[in-house]
């Protein structure tokens, strides 16, 4: 085992998988290794919370569907997958990819994975904020006829 | 009240069969898919989302195909089906000023930082039929700023930090309470704030409208100006306790609204503006607008107001009748075998006209 990851870094790619669509992540990495199931995917629900006008005291939104598994590789790493959506084998290979990222197979994987899916998210979200670029205005105040 | 009744099991397996036939309608016509609904009726999809409160595309696209498009009855199966399944825990609440906005406009600074951004909405458009859709043309992309390559920023402040700044309207108190769940909790009043946010985010669309509506009309006046309304992705995080850190688990579409609203002060603070929130699942903008004035409205105990008799001020009012599940179980329920029941009205109807019959006789 190498020396355990900075849990930043550990949070930005758990993240990176979770957000990853599951068939983009399915393709990039279809064949799992053994590993033996702590905890089975299981789908259940996160209650997202607020905050009263954006910044004061928390509040319920409402709840998202949400898939969590556990598994241990058998070289000994555990990894933890919780995704959004009810997609078991989604929440099963980001767990893989979890542990598998505590190996030696790190930078290979961080290459063949991590670095497409946060490619793809980043030409989403330009694409999209290029779309709400062309939409920008400006607004001018017209004198109205009762200021004259 | 209703009782047990028994048979009619081959009526109502013939009715659901007939039900599932109708649903399919026409077979000449190709069957609709659920990531159909998803995909192109988003708004549908979004506001069953909101209201049966569980954020999931596909099984809001389901419910709706389902329900042959009844949202309310869409609604009634997501929050059915929400009830089978555990609840992992609460994330961080989200941070919207981190939000990846498609959209962001302000009726109260015309040029705000980071400007207004219109986004994709119905807004402008002048409301005529368009029969280029019924003709099945293709749609027309969107256009892109051209040049724009540059990362979207991470972090837009909200307009009203900017307010907030000169103390020119109310600051809001940050703190990491855990707040009321009407899901797990029956409702308590007086109820809190964090808690009427939940229930007006659940609420039915329509009732909400009606009642934020009512306040603009006079009925509890709020005299609310849109301060900024934003749509986009924010990140869902959670902390995850065998991990010891917060992860992002996704990422939701929301829709916010902060209203700014006429003025509190009292002998030791001067003059502020107040605020009116709303914070909805998808896009709905019209929905996000009503929830920060009823917000607003129900506020007026703690910023010293009057009461003065408005509906929307009533909590008890606004927050019982705003969940279209419960107000429909109730509603529809009179429909159900009241055998019971009504016999012992008509009972009680034939001796009082026997006695008023008699009465007259007498009398005559």
């Amino acid at each position: 085992m190498t020396n355990p990851p900075e849990p930043t870094d550990r949070a930005a790619w758990m993240g990176q998988l979770a957000r990853a669509k599951p068939e983009r992540l399915r393709a990039l990495f279809p064949v799992l290794p053994p590993y033996e199931v702590l905890r089975p995917a299981e789908i259940g629900t996160v209650m997202v919370q607020g905050r009263a006008g954006g910044t004061g005291a928390p509040f319920n939104l409402g709840e998202v569907t949400v898939t969590r598994c556990a598994l241990r590789l058998t070289t000994g790493e555990v990894g933890h997958g919780h995704v959004q959506g009810r997609d078991k084998d989604h929440a099963t290979r980001a767990a893989v990819l979890d542990a598998l990222l505590q190996t030696n197979q790190s930078s290979a994987l961080r290459a063949a994975v991590l670095a497409p899916l946060a490619a793809d998210e980043a030409a989403h979200r330009t694409a999209r904020a290029a779309k709400a670029a062309a939409t920008k205005v400006e607004f001018f105040t017209l004198v109205r006829g009762e200021d004259k | 009240m209703y009782v047990a009744v028994k048979g009619g099991e081959r009526a109502i397996d013939a009715a659901h069969a007939w039900l599932a036939e109708e649903r399919r309608g026409d077979l000449g016509i190709a069957a609709l898919s659920v990531a159909q609904i998803r995909a192109q009726l988003t708004l549908a999809v979004n506001r069953v989302m909101a209201e049966g409160s569980l954020y999931d595309p596909d099984l809001a696209a389901l419910a709706i195909k389902q329900a042959r498009g009844d949202l309310i009855e869409a609604v009634f199966l997501i929050r059915a089906y929400r009830t089978t399944l555990p609840r992992f825990g609460a994330s961080i609440p989200v941070d919207t000023a981190r939000m990846a906005v498609i959209r962001r406009v302000s009726a109260t600074f015309k040029d705000l930082p980071g400007g207004q951004i219109l986004g994709p909405t119905f807004d402008y458009t002048h409301r005529l039929l368009d029969f280029a859709l019924m003709a099945e043309g293709e749609a027309p992309l969107a256009q892109d700023e051209a040049g724009q390559n540059d990362t979207p920023p991470a972090h837009i402040p909200h307009v009203m930090e900017f307010l907030n700044r000169d103390d020119l309207i109310e600051t809001e108190i940050p703190s990491d309470a855990t707040p009321p769940d009407l899901t797990r909790e029956p409702m308590e009043l007086p109820t809190t704030r964090a808690l009427r946010l939940q229930a007006l985010a659940r609420g039915d669309e329509g009732f909400v409208l009606s009642m934020a509506y009512s306040t603009q009309r006079g009925y509890g006046r709020t005299h609310a100006f849109v301060g900024e309304l934003r749509i986009g992705m924010v990140a869902v995080q959670m902390n995850i306790p065998e991990l010891g850190f917060a992860i992002d688990i996704g990422e939701v579409e929301v829709t916010e609204c902060e209203t700014v609203n006429q003025f509190k002060g009292s002998k030791t603070v001067p003059p502020q503006f107040t605020r009116g929130y709303g914070l909805i699942f998808g896009q709905s903008e019209r929905k996000a607008i009503s929830m920060s004035l009823c917000d607003r409205a129900l506020r007026w105990r703690e910023l010293g107001e009057d009461n003065i008799g408005a509906p929307a001020q009533d909590e008890e009012f606004v927050l019982m009748h705003a969940d279209n599940v419960q107000a429909t179980g109730f509603l529809e329920h009179i429909k159900l075998p009241h055998y019971v029941d009504f016999q012992s009205e008509l009972e009680l109807i034939r001796r009082l006209r026997t006695e008023a019959f008699a009465a007259r006789e007498a009398a005559e």
